[in-house]
């Protein structure tokens, strides 16, 4: 099997929406060139907005307020869970209140580099514009930044960059922006304008005559499949990170939304592009569910160290200094403990490789305070990182002031997801992502404390002066039930549910996410090359049709059934899971979150080849165990220039 | 660990319910507890019995979404959410008592699972500072004293994850009221609604069939993350207030 | 699960809740102050039938001629009543929502009390105690329509006299129901501060000791003079 068998390469694609002229005028100009839908208009188009995280409670809210009936659907009992709530560090803003010289154009620029060239410099620039107007908002909804005695913000240095422009609420600024937007959008529940509808999910998109017009949901309590119709949708459902089983995802984090939506024709971008955290609390057994995150503050104070020697299980404390690796420090002396996520988390994943790594797996690196300890006293690191260690306490029952911490990389972002244009609209009209679930900022990687920002940003202010333009040639004609294109949706979702309760095989869901996600781990994880990946293709086939063949689901449809629920999402997962693959495969350079071990300098940094990769992925749906198709959208610099990253 | 679980195990709403017994054997002490359910949700599945129905989701303490009471105590022994209370807060041969969270206002929709929908309405009637998109000042133009700030954000920490009404003899939801009327009213964005905030909310919270408060203090005690017991104190302060301007 | 219906049957907040409580922490504060008084009045039976009996007198004037004869005492029995209906009415209507927040088919299986105080479990129900001893109280000493040893316009005679030991039954009563009384202060001043949002953060354990401090006041203050009796200490 060679790589070009496995796809075909389309047209290429382009963003039409995007304005051109100065950086720093188009937003504007395409806010200007936008069509309005008058205030009284608005009352008539209606509005579904799948997901209440960040980029899904704000936009729903802000588009109740402005008018428009806004149906509202998450998987969760309440909206105030979706997972964006458990994002720890921060919030960046260009508002320079530190005067350290930052600006708009500086988080623009660190934006586009830490992406490592592979996203467009207008979606970024609107992004860093845009940032200073969701602080502004946040702290008017009442939302309790951290602030300094003089009762002004604080801001923190976060992620590797000079200023500091990251606004935090303790290490739960994700929570406090959420339940500021949770808030925002409960009031509007309240005033009749957004209609909510927790634990349905949605399991389908309904496409007539070219435009996203509905969506068929399952009621999760009663099983009853319902229709919902609207001019516009939009779905904000977050990242597939769960493909890899263990992340930092919550549990039931999935693809389903954005992936029925891929095969009803929007494209999907950049599936490869995956954030690995590099300081998680390592799998302590096969139990595993999930994995934890710790901030990536600790690596301001903490060292890393594995021991020199191979297969040392020394107590780490009994290892004297000089039997110690302290791997980054010596690798990359400049940056050190500080390099960036990706370069930190491969480094992890080498020693482990070598046999070093540490803990019962095998599969851990220290992170070791005795010295901050040792050189700020105790109750110094308890006051900056109390809660953190905590954590780590409850969680692995090891006491990190006394021993070190083992911590290993782990999932934790996706910065593929649907192609959409500058509008946030997909290639289905009518059909927006917002969020995570879109591909647009962040490139092949994305800067700490920038998922919150681009979430705020694409839900208060980018979709709601965009989908306007979209709206104003609505309402569009009524639909019911009984048209063919509807009838046809439900009875796909209806069968593959029967079908999903009729196999009644001898393997748990579970049991196939399991394995899916350590194939992607090995496969499609840290390090990526031609032989693992062409592996990986052929046994997510084999293992997609095992599944279905041989799971097992029990109960029926009219039920609170989670383990059907699950089946639907690995089923996705077991697809999707094939196109990161593909699009691993295909990209034959290393960049940000992607590299292939076939593409490094010599001293084993990543290596991009701008010449032939400068490009978006855009990949068409060909079917299952058909080809996709590849459309490239070029991606051109005209104000960053690209250079290779170097952190030594 | 060889543990005995007692489920509390109800097919719907309409289901009378009961409890079934488990015996789980090899449960490791560094499993957490709902890692132990997924446990026995294989098990159960391969034995081709319904598995438990459970709410989960971060599995990190902070989305509010999991939480049972156990042997008792809701999210069990430790003070923290029951996705992160691990099995070696137990000991091998304990049998350990897993039920839903109980309240008129929380139905049980399936085995340990019920509907918090309550909650969203009660921060419908007013939880929030009517701040509509982009009508925002500058961040810096309201300055507040940090101590007044680190209050707030000690109430707005709030999971709602009704741990506190399910400890609460009388059902109540008053530490969950009281955490945001806090978190709102120390922030001065949240002054001009103030005094109808605090009344709406306690009018939909008593029309949602939560009980009173009577200042035991269970509620706060099995807070996962430290909910103060005298946000009560300010939001009956605050009502009392409004009552006595005649703003009730 | 749509949830997008508020229903909007309370439009104030009088009768909420909260309001309730504030009510029984109003009236329990007016009830609190009377036992602090009465029990002042008791211990003056260690200064003699003569100092007693006078003291008990002078209520009947007090405020005369300001106020008519036994002026004082009738607002004061009409004020106290009011504030024990008020309390028992706010306690009742409390406790059927709270039985309705939690019907009997949702009850535990298995119950744990992680920081209550003894004292809490005993309101409900030690409230109906005391609210029968207070019935039985007036009734013997005051209206003396009961008068175990004998009946006697000498307060000071009814009290040595009810409590002789061998109607050790009614001290016995009156011994528990003190203590009931002393258990329902420990919370009720407690929990009427809290009410009344006198808590903060760090009077917490300043507002539980004051109410431990006057419950044990109160409790030792009411049961020396019935137990001196008993034990011949005042005859």
């Amino acid at each position: 099997m060679s790589v070009n068998d496995l796809y075909i390469v389309g047209d290429p694609i382009r963003d039409e929406k995007a304005p051109e002229g100065p950086i720093n005028e188009r937003w504007d100009k395409r806010r200007f060139s936008a069509r309005l839908v008058n205030p009284a208009n608005r009352r008539k188009l209606s509005v579904i907005m799948v997901g209440t995280g960040l980029a899904g409670a704000s936009a729903a809210a802000t588009l109740g307020e402005a008018g428009y009936n806004v149906v509202s659907f998450c998987y969760q009992d309440s909206p105030r869970r979706a997972h964006s709530i458990a994002a720890q560090g921060g919030i960046n803003a260009a508002k320079n209140y530190r005067n350290d010289g930052d600006s708009i154009y500086r988080l623009f620029y660190d934006t586009v580099k830490g992406g490592d060239f592979r996203s467009r410099e207008s979606n970024v620039y609107r992004l860093a514009q845009t940032s200073v107007e969701i602080i502004d908002q946040c702290v008017a909804q009442g939302v309790p930044f951290a602030r300094e005695y003089g009762g002004l913000l604080d801001n923190r240095s976060f992620g590797g960059v000079q200023v500091s422009r990251t606004f935090y609420a303790r290490g739960q600024t994700g929570q406090q922006l959420l339940l500021g937007a949770y808030q925002a959008l409960e009031r509007q529940v309240a005033a009749g304008t957004v209609e909510m509808h927790t634990r349905h999910e949605m399991l389908e998109l309904i496409v007539v005559d070219g435009r996203a017009r509905g969506i068929i949901v399952r009621d999760m309590v009663t099983g009853e499949i319902e229709t919902h119709f609207a001019d516009a949708v939009v779905l904000a459902t977050g990242g597939y990170g769960n493909v890899f089983f263990l992340s930092t995802n919550a549990m039931g984090s999935n693809v389903t939304a954005t992936w029925r939506a891929h095969r009803k024709g929007a494209l999907f971008a950049n599936p490869c592009y995956t954030q690995i955290h590099p300081t998680c609390i390592p799998v302590s057994g096969d139990y595993q569910s999930k994995l934890t995150l710790m901030s990536e503050s600790l690596r301001n104070d903490g060292r890393i160290w594995v021991p020199k020697k191979h297969g040392d299980t020394r107590d780490p404390r009994q290892i004297p200094e000089d039997e110690r690796d302290y791997y980054l420090e010596r690798i990359y002396p400049s940056f050190g403990n500080l390099v960036p996520r990706d370069i930190a988390s491969r480094a992890a994943k080498n020693v482990c490789d070598e046999g070093r790594g540490v803990g019962p797996s095998g599969l851990g690196v220290y992170l070791d305070f005795a010295d901050a300890i040792g050189r700020m006293g105790r109750d110094v690191v308890k006051a900056k990182y109390g809660n953190l260690f905590d954590m780590y306490q409850r969680i692995t029952g090891e006491d990190p002031y006394e021993v070190p911490m083992r911590i290993y990389p782990a999932v934790h972002y996706t910065m593929g997801g649907l192609w959409v244009d500058y509008d946030l609209q997909s290639t289905i009209p009518g059909l927006f992502v917002t969020g995570e679930a879109n591909f647009s900022d962040h490139g092949a990687n994305r800067l700490g404390a920038s998922a919150l920002m681009q979430g705020l940003a694409d839900g208060y202010f980018v979709l709601p002066n965009t989908i306007n333009d979209y709206l104003a040639d609505a309402p569009f004609e009524t639909l019911d039930e009984s048209h063919p294109e509807v009838v046809a949706a439900k009875e796909q979702v209806t069968s593959r549910i029967d079908k999903l309760l009729s196999i009644q095989g001898s393997r748990t869901v579970d049991s196939f996410h399991r394995e899916l996600g350590s194939l992607m781990w090995e496969y499609c994880g840290m390090e990526r090359n031609e032989e693992g990946l062409t592996k990986a293709i052929e046994r997510i086939r084999e293992l997609r049709a095992e599944f279905w063949r041989d799971v097992k689901v029990l109960g029926t449809n009219d039920e609170l059934n989670q383990a059907l629920e699950k089946a639907g999402r690995v089923a996705d997962f077991l697809e999707l899971g094939e196109l990161m693959c593909i699009d691993a495969l295909h990209r034959r350079e290393s960049c940000g979150g992607h590299f292939r071990s076939e593409s490094q300098t010599e001293d084993g940094e990543a290596l991009r080849h701008d010449d032939e990769f400068a490009y978006v992925a855009a990949w068409e749906f060909g079917g299952v165990d058909s080809k996709p198709v590849l459309h490239k959208e070029n991606l051109e610099y005209e104000y960053v220039e690209m250079k290779q990253r170097s952190y030594k | 660990m060889n543990i005995t679980l007692r489920v509390w195990r109800q097919k719907g709403p309409d289901d009378e319910g009961r409890m079934a017994t488990y015996k789980l054997t090899d449960v490791s002490p560094d499993m957490s507890f709902l890692e132990m359910l997924d446990v026995l949700n294989e098990k159960l599945t391969l034995e081709n019995e319904d598995p438990v129905a459970f709410d989960h989701d971060c599995r990190e303490g902070i989305c509010g979404a999991c939480g049972v009471v156990i042997d008792g105590e809701a999210h069990g022994p430790e003070r923290t959410t029951t996705c992160q209370l691990h099995m070696r807060s137990f000991k091998d041969g304990d049998t350990i008592t897993v039920e839903p969270w109980r309240a008129k206002a929380f139905p049980v929709v399936k085995d340990l699972v019920v509907d918090r929908g309550a909650f969203d309405r009660i921060i419908q009637a007013g939880g929030y500072i009517s701040a509509p998109t982009g009508t925002a000042p500058d961040a810096h133009a309201n300055p507040i004293p940090k101590p007044d700030a680190d209050r707030a954000f000690d109430a707005a920490t709030c999971i709602g994850c009704g741990a506190c009404v399910a400890a609460c003899p009388n059902a109540s939801s008053m530490l969950f009221t009281s955490a945001k009327v806090t978190h709102l009213g120390m922030l001065p964005q949240g002054q001009p609604e103030r005094a109808s905030r605090v009344v709406k909310m306690i009018n939909q919270q008593d029309e949602e069939d939560f009980g009173g408060c009577t200042n035991i203090g269970e509620c706060a005690a099995v807070c996962p993350v430290g909910i103060p017991l005298d946000t009560i104190s300010q939001l009956n302060r605050d009502l009392l207030g409004s009552l006595s301007k005649g703003k009730g | 699960m749509a949830n997008s219906t508020l229903t909007k049957k309370r439009s104030t907040a009088y009768g909420s809740t909260v309001a309730l409580k504030a009510a029984m922490a109003v009236t329990g504060a007016i009830l609190v102050l009377y036992l602090i008084a009465h029990m002042y009045g008791n211990l003056k039976v260690f200064s003699g039938q003569e100092a007693f009996d006078g003291y008990a007198h002078s209520l009947r004037e007090l405020g005369y001629p300001l106020l008519p004869e036994n002026g004082f005492l009738w607002i004061f029995r009409v004020v106290l009543l009011a504030s024990v209906l008020i309390h028992i009415y706010a306690a009742v209507t409390l406790w059927a929502r709270a039985r309705r927040a939690r019907p009997a088919d949702q009850r535990y299986k298995v119950r744990k009390r992680v920081v209550r105080s003894y004292s809490s479990y005993t309101m409900r129900y030690g409230g109906l105690i005391i609210l029968f001893f207070v019935i039985f109280h007036v009734l013997h000493l005051t209206t003396n329509d009961i008068a175990p040893g004998g009946a006697s316009d000498s307060p000071y005679e009814r009290l040595v006299r009810g409590f002789q030991p061998e109607f050790w039954y009614v001290t016995l009563f009156y011994v528990l129901s003190v203590i009931m009384v002393g258990l329902h202060l420990r919370h009720g001043i407690w929990s009427g501060l809290a009410t009344l949002g006198a808590n903060m953060s760090r009077r917490q354990g300043t507002l539980n000791a004051i109410a431990l401090a006057i419950a044990l006041i109160v409790t030792v203050g009411f049961l020396l003079p019935p137990l001196a009796v008993t034990f011949g200490l005042v005859s």
